[in-house]
C-alpha cells in the first residue's frame, strides 16, 4: 500500500477541485458537497493507515528507512548545476593547488564544487511523516464531519469545503514532501488556505483584517524559512532530506555562543517556525485568526497547520542539534511563549480567544521540548494536543452553535443541562489539557517538563522547568475558568440580554419579515446560520409579539440546544482519542524504565529520525560505532562544546534521591501544579464567583496588562504599522511632489515648446505661404482669368482644336 | 504623305475611263471612301455650325448632323465588314439604332433645357448666356 501514498494528498485536492469548480455551476446540494469532501478525506485516511501499517508493522523490513515513493514521482524542477558556495564544499574549493608554470609556483583555485540539483516531486514515508499523516487525515476527518453540521445552511458551503480540501492537500504536501522545496510549497499553500479561511466571512471587516494580518505575519516567518532553504541548497547542493540530513550529520557541533553555518540555517528555519507556529514575537495573528469559522480554527489553527513549525524543527533536528545556540533560543522562545500566552488566556472572555491563547501556549510547550532536545516528546505533544485541542475547539463550535452565535463566555453558564454530549466530551478535553492522569495531555506535558528539568542540551533547564510548570498551572486555571463559565454555574444567558450583533441581526431579520431565526442575511460573529424557520428559542407567534418582547427586554433567553449528531459524533471520537491517545507515549517511570509497546510506542517509532551523537543508525544509514567527536572551536572551553555544565536540577536530585523517586517526584509536582490551577479556577468561578472581580480589581495593573494582551498589538501597530504608514506617506509625498512634479514639469515644458512651435508655424510659416500664395494669385489671375470667357462656343472651339491636334498628331506621327 | 495621297485621291474623284470595270471592281473590293468623305463633310458642317451659330436651336441641329455623320460611318463600316466577311457586321447597325434613340432623348432633354433657359433669361442667343464665366 505504501506505493499509493501519492494518492493521499491528491484525493482531497480532487475533491476540492470538484467542489470548488462545479459546486457553484451545478448548485451541488449540501449532501453532495459534504459527501465529496468527507469521502475524499476519509479515503486519504484509510490509505494513510494502510500505507503506514505496511510500512512499519507488516514485517517487510521497510522500517525505519525513509521511503521515497516510486509512483507519482517526477523531476519537478530540473535546476541543473548549482555551485555550493557555503559549508565544507566551499572549504574544499578554497584549498589552493600549486601548479608549476615555467618553473614558477602559481596558485590555482579550483572552482566551487558543483552539484546537480534536480528537485523531485516525491512523497516520503518515514516515522515522522507517518505521525503527521495520521494527525492531518485522522483529526481532519473528524473536523470535516463536524463542519458538515456546523456550516449547514451557509451560502458558501461549497467554497468552504473547497478551501478545506485545498488546505488538506497543502498540509499533506508539507508533511509528506521529500525535500525542502516541497515543504515550502506546502508551507505557502497552508498559509494561503489559512488566509482564505480566516477571511471566509469576508464581508466582515474583522475577518478580512484578521486574514490579512495572518498572511502578512506569516510572510515575515516565510522570509526566514526561504533564506534557510537557499542556504541549505548552497551548502549541501541538494534539497532532498535524505541527502541534506546525512551530510549535515557530519558537520561539527557549534558550541554555545558560536554562530556557524548550522546556526544561521537553524535561525532562518526557527524564524519560519515562529511565524507558522505563532511563537513570540510572531504570535499576534493566531488569536485574531479566530474570526474564521470554528472548524477552521480547530483544523488549521489548533491541530495541523500551526504544528508545521514543529514538523520542520523535528525534520531538521540534525541541523538544530548541531547548534547549541539555536537549541537554547528555541527553548527560550518556547518557554517564554508558553507562559506569556497562558497569562493572556486567563483574562480573555471570548471562548475562542481563550482557546487560541491556549494553543499558542501549548505550541510554546512543544518548542520548549524541541529546544531541550526532546524532539520526539514535542511531536508527542503535537499528537495529543491535536486530539484535545481539536476537541475543545469543536466543542466551543458546538457551544457557539447551540448558544445562537454567542461567543462571549460571560453570557453563557449552566450549559451542562442543555448540551450533555458537548459537555461530557469537553470535560475529557479539559482534563487532558490540564494534565490529569491518565488523560493524554498528562503524558506529553509531564514528559516535556521532565525532559526540561533533566536536559543536558541547554544550560538553564531548571529555570525553564519552573517557567513551564507555572505555565502548566496557568493552563489548568484558565481552562477550568472556561469550563466553569461555559458549562457550570448560573444560566447567565437568561439574565443578560444577548444584545450584540448576533441579536441585532436576529431582530433585524424579524423586522424585515423574515422567518424566525433566519438571520442569514445579516453577518454577525462566527456563526452557523440556522435553517430558515428553525426555531430554537421561545416561540413568538407573530412579528409584533416578537417585537414587543424585544421592546420589553424580555427577549434574550434563547434556550441553548444540543447540536446535531454530525457534530457530536466527531466530538465523541476525539474525546476518546484525547482520553486514551497518551498511551502511545507512556512515561518510562511507570514501566520500570523500559519503553513498552514496541513500535507503537512513539519514542521507539520516532527514534530513527532523531539524530544523536551516539546513534548507531540514523535516518536509515548506518553510522560508525564511533560517534564524531564535536570539534571544539578555538578559544572555547572544551566542556561547553560537549554539553552545558552548571546546575542541573534533575541530576542534582537524582544523585540524592535516586532516579526513580526523582521522576515520580516531578510527576507529582506537575500534577500538583495542575491541581492548584484547577482548584483556583474552581474557587474563583464556581464556589466564590465574587472573588474573581475582587482579585481582578486588587491586581488591577496585572489584570489590565493581561486583558490587553501586554499591548503587543498596540505596540506593533505603533512600531510597525504606523511607521510603515509614515514611510508610505513619505514615499507618496515624494511621488506626488518630486516624481509627479517632474512628470508635470516635463508636460509643462512640452506645452511651452509646442506653444512656441505652434506660434511659429501659425504666424511665420503659414504667413509666408499665404503671402506667396496671395502674391502669385494677384499676379497671375488676370491673365489666367481671361481664358474663361463664359461663351460655350469658345470651350467647344478649344475642344475641337484639341481634337484636331490629336488627329493631326495621329496622322503625322510618322514625322 | 502616304495617308493623304489616298485621301486626296478620293476627294478629287479621279474619273476612271472604264466605268464598268470600276463597278465590278467596286463589287469585288467594296470601297468605303465615298461614305467616309460624306460623313466627314457632314461632321465638319456640324462642327462648324456648333462653333459659329449663336442660336441654340441651330447648335442643336448641328449636333444632330455630327451624330448622323457618326451613324453614316457605322452603317458604312457595317456594310463593308458584311461584304468582306470580317467580324460581326450587325453590331454597327444596332449601334446606329441606339444612337438615334439616344439622340432623340438628348434632343428632348436639350429642348427642355432650352425652354427653361428661355423662360428664365428670355433669350436663346448663346453669347448672351455666359454663366460659365468665372
Amino acid at each position: 500500500m505504501y506505493k499509493f501514498i501519492w494518492l493521499v494528498p491528491l484525493l482531497p485536492l480532487v475533491g476540492a477541485a470538484i467542489n470548488g469548480i462545479f459546486g457553484r455551476w451545478f448548485r451541488f446540494s449540501e449532501k453532495l458537497i459534504s459527501g465529496i469532501a468527507v469521502g475524499s478525506v476519509a479515503l486519504s485516511f484509510l490509505i494513510s493507515v494502510a500505507a503506514i501499517y505496511s510500512y512499519g508493522f507488516s514485517g517487510n523490513q521497510l522500517w525505519p528507512n525513509p521511503y521515497v515513493t516510486t509512483q507519482g514521482t517526477f523531476t519537478w524542477i530540473p535546476a541543473g548545476t548549482v555551485n555550493q558556495t557555503l559549508g565544507q564544499a566551499a572549504q574544499d574549493a578554497k584549498q589552493q593547488i600549486i601548479v608549476m608554470i615555467d618553473g614558477q609556483p602559481v596558485p590555482v583555485s579550483t572552482a566551487a564544487r558543483g552539484a546537480l540539483l534536480n528537485i523531485d516531486w516525491s512523497y516520503q514515508l518515514d516515522p515522522l511523516s507517518a505521525v503527521f499523516m495520521l494527525i492531518v487525515t485522522g483529526v481532519g476527518l473528524c473536523i470535516f464531519v463536524f463542519a458538515t453540521g456546523y456550516m449547514h445552511g451557509d451560502a458558501g458551503f461549497y467554497r468552504f469545503f473547497a478551501y478545506m480540501g485545498l488546505f488538506m492537500f497543502s498540509m499533506l504536501v508539507l508533511v509528506m514532501g521529500s525535500n525542502f522545496v516541497m515543504m515550502f510549497v506546502g508551507w505557502e499553500g497552508v498559509g494561503l488556505c489559512s488566509y482564505l479561511l480566516i477571511g471566509y466571512y469576508f464581508n466582515r471587516d474583522e475577518a478580512a483584517n484578521a486574514s490579512r494580518k495572518a498572511f502578512i505575519t506569516n510572510r515575515i516567518g516565510d522570509f526566514g524559512f526561504m533564506l534557510a532553504v537557499f542556504a541549505v541548497i548552497a551548502t549541501f547542493g541538494s534539497a532532498q532530506y535524505t541527502n541534506v540530513i546525512s551530510q549535515a550529520a557530519s558537520y561539527p557541533v557549534e558550541a554555545l555562543g558560536h554562530w556557524g553555518l548550522m546556526s544561521w540555517i537553524a535561525l532562518g528555519l526557527m524564524i519560519g517556525a515562529c511565524g507558522k507556529s505563532a511563537q513570540f514575537p510572531l504570535h499576534v495573528w493566531l488569536p485574531d485568526a479566530m474570526a474564521g469559522p470554528t472548524p477552521v480554527s480547530a483544523l488549521i489553527h489548533a491541530a495541523t497547520m500551526v504544528t508545521a513549525g514543529l514538523y520542520m524543527l523535528t525534520r531538521t533536528n540534525v541541523i538544530f542539534q548541531h547548534s547549541q545556540t539555536m537549541m537554547l533560543v528555541v527553548a527560550l522562545v518556547g518557554a517564554f511563549t508558553a507562559i506569556f500566552a497562558a497569562t493572556i488566556g486567563i483574562t480573555q472572555n471570548d471562548i475562542k480567544k481563550v482557546l487560541a491563547y491556549s494553543t499558542v501556549s501549548q505550541l510554546g510547550f512543544m518548542f520548549l521540548a524541541c529546544g531541550v532536545g526532546a524532539f520526539i516528546i514535542g511531536i508527542f505533544h503535537v499528537l495529543t494536543h491535536a486530539f484535545f485541542k481539536a476537541l475543545m475547539f469543536l466543542g466551543a463550535g458546538s457551544v457557539i452553535h447551540g448558544m445562537h452565535h454567542e461567543q462571549d463566555m460571560r453570557r453563557m453558564g449552566g450549559l451542562r443541562k442543555y448540551m450533555p454530549y458537548t459537555y461530557w466530551t469537553f470535560l475529557a478535553g479539559w482534563l487532558a489539557i490540564c494534565g490529569i492522569i491518565p488523560f493524554s495531555g498528562f503524558w506529553s506535558k509531564d514528559e516535556i517538563l521532565w525532559r526540561t528539568a533533566s536536559t543536558t542540551i541547554v544550560p538553564i533547564g531548571w529555570l525553564l522547568w519552573i517557567v513551564g510548570t507555572i505555565a502548566a498551572s496557568c493552563t489548568a486555571f484558565y481552562m477550568t475558568r472556561l469550563v466553569a463559565m461555559t458549562f457550570w454555574g448560573r444560566e447567565k444567558f437568561r439574565e443578560k440580554l444577548a444584545g450584540g450583533e448576533a441579536d441585532e441581526a436576529h431582530a433585524h431579520a424579524f423586522a424585515i419579515g423574515a422567518k424566525p431565526h433566519d438571520a442569514r442575511l445579516e453577518a454577525a460573529g462566527d456563526r452557523p446560520r440556522h435553517e430558515p424557520g428553525e426555531h430554537v428559542g421561545p416561540i413568538h407567534e407573530t412579528v409584533e409579539e416578537h417585537q414587543e418582547a424585544h421592546d420589553e427586554h424580555e427577549h434574550g433567553a434563547h434556550i441553548p440546544h444540543e447540536s446535531p449528531s454530525s457534530m457530536w459524533v466527531p466530538l465523541a471520537v476525539l474525546a476518546i482519542l484525547a482520553t486514551v491517545g497518551g498511551f502511545v507515549g507512556v512515561s518510562t517511570a511507570f514501566t520500570g524504565g523500559r519503553l513498552v509497546g514496541g513500535r507503537l510506542n512513539i519514542v521507539n517509532w520516532m527514534a530513527p529520525v532523531i539524530w544523536t551523537p551516539h546513534a548507531e543508525t540514523f535516518f536509515g544509514t548506518k553510522q560508525g560505532t564511533q560517534p564524531p567527536e564535536p570539534t571544539v572551536p578555538e578559544g572555547t572551553d572544551g566542556e561547553l562544546a560537549r554539553g552545558p555544565s552548571g546546575f542541573n536540577l534533575a541530576h542534582a536530585m537524582e544523585s540524592k534521591l535516586g532516579e526513580r523517586l526523582t521522576e515520580f517526584l516531578f510527576i507529582g509536582i506537575s500534577l500538583v501544579a495542575a491541581g492548584i490551577g484547577m482548584a483556583l479556577g474552581g474557587l474563583f468561578y464556581v464556589w466564590r464567583p465574587a472573588l474573581a472581580d475582587t482579585w481582578s480589581e486588587r491586581l488591577g495593573p496585572l489584570y489590565r496588562t493581561s486583558y490587553h494582551k501586554y499591548w503587543i498589538d498596540e505596540f506593533y501597530g505603533w512600531a510597525f504599522t504606523r511607521r510603515t504608514m509614515d514611510l508610505a506617506r513619505g514615499v507618496f509625498a515624494f511621488d506626488s511632489k518630486v516624481v509627479d512634479g517632474g512628470v508635470n514639469g516635463s508636460a509643462w515644458l512640452t506645452r511651452l515648446s509646442s506653444l512656441l512651435t505652434g506660434g511659429t508655424d501659425k504666424y511665420f510659416v503659414d504667413g509666408l505661404v499665404n503671402a506667396i500664395g496671395n502674391f502669385v494669385v494677384r499676379l497671375m489671375s488676370p491673365i489666367v482669368r481671361a481664358a474663361q470667357t463664359g461663351f460655350t462656343q469658345n470651350y467647344a472651339l478649344v475642344m475641337v482644336m484639341g481634337l484636331l491636334i490629336a488627329v493631326a498628331f495621329y496622322l503625322f506621327k510618322s514625322f | 504623305m502616304n495617308h493623304l495621297s489616298s485621301l486626296f485621291g478620293l476627294l478629287l474623284q479621279e474619273t476612271s475611263n472604264d466605268r464598268l470595270s470600276t463597278a465590278i471592281e467596286g463589287i469585288k473590293h467594296p470601297d468605303l471612301s465615298k461614305f467616309l468623305v460624306i460623313a466627314a463633310i457632314l461632321f465638319i458642317i456640324g462642327v462648324a455650325g456648333v462653333l459659329t451659330r449663336r442660336n441654340i436651336i441651330v447648335i442643336f441641329m448641328s449636333i444632330e448632323l455630327i451624330l448622323n455623320a457618326a451613324n453614316l460611318n457605322f452603317i458604312a463600316f457595317s456594310r463593308y465588314l458584311q461584304d468582306t466577311g470580317i467580324g460581326a457586321p450587325v453590331s454597327g447597325q444596332v449601334f446606329t439604332v441606339f444612337i438615334i434613340v439616344v439622340a432623340a432623348a438628348e434632343a428632348a432633354i436639350g429642348l427642355g433645357i432650352v425652354i427653361a433657359l428661355y423662360r428664365n433669361r428670355e433669350t436663346i442667343w448663346i453669347d448672351e448666356i455666359d454663366l460659365l464665366k468665372w
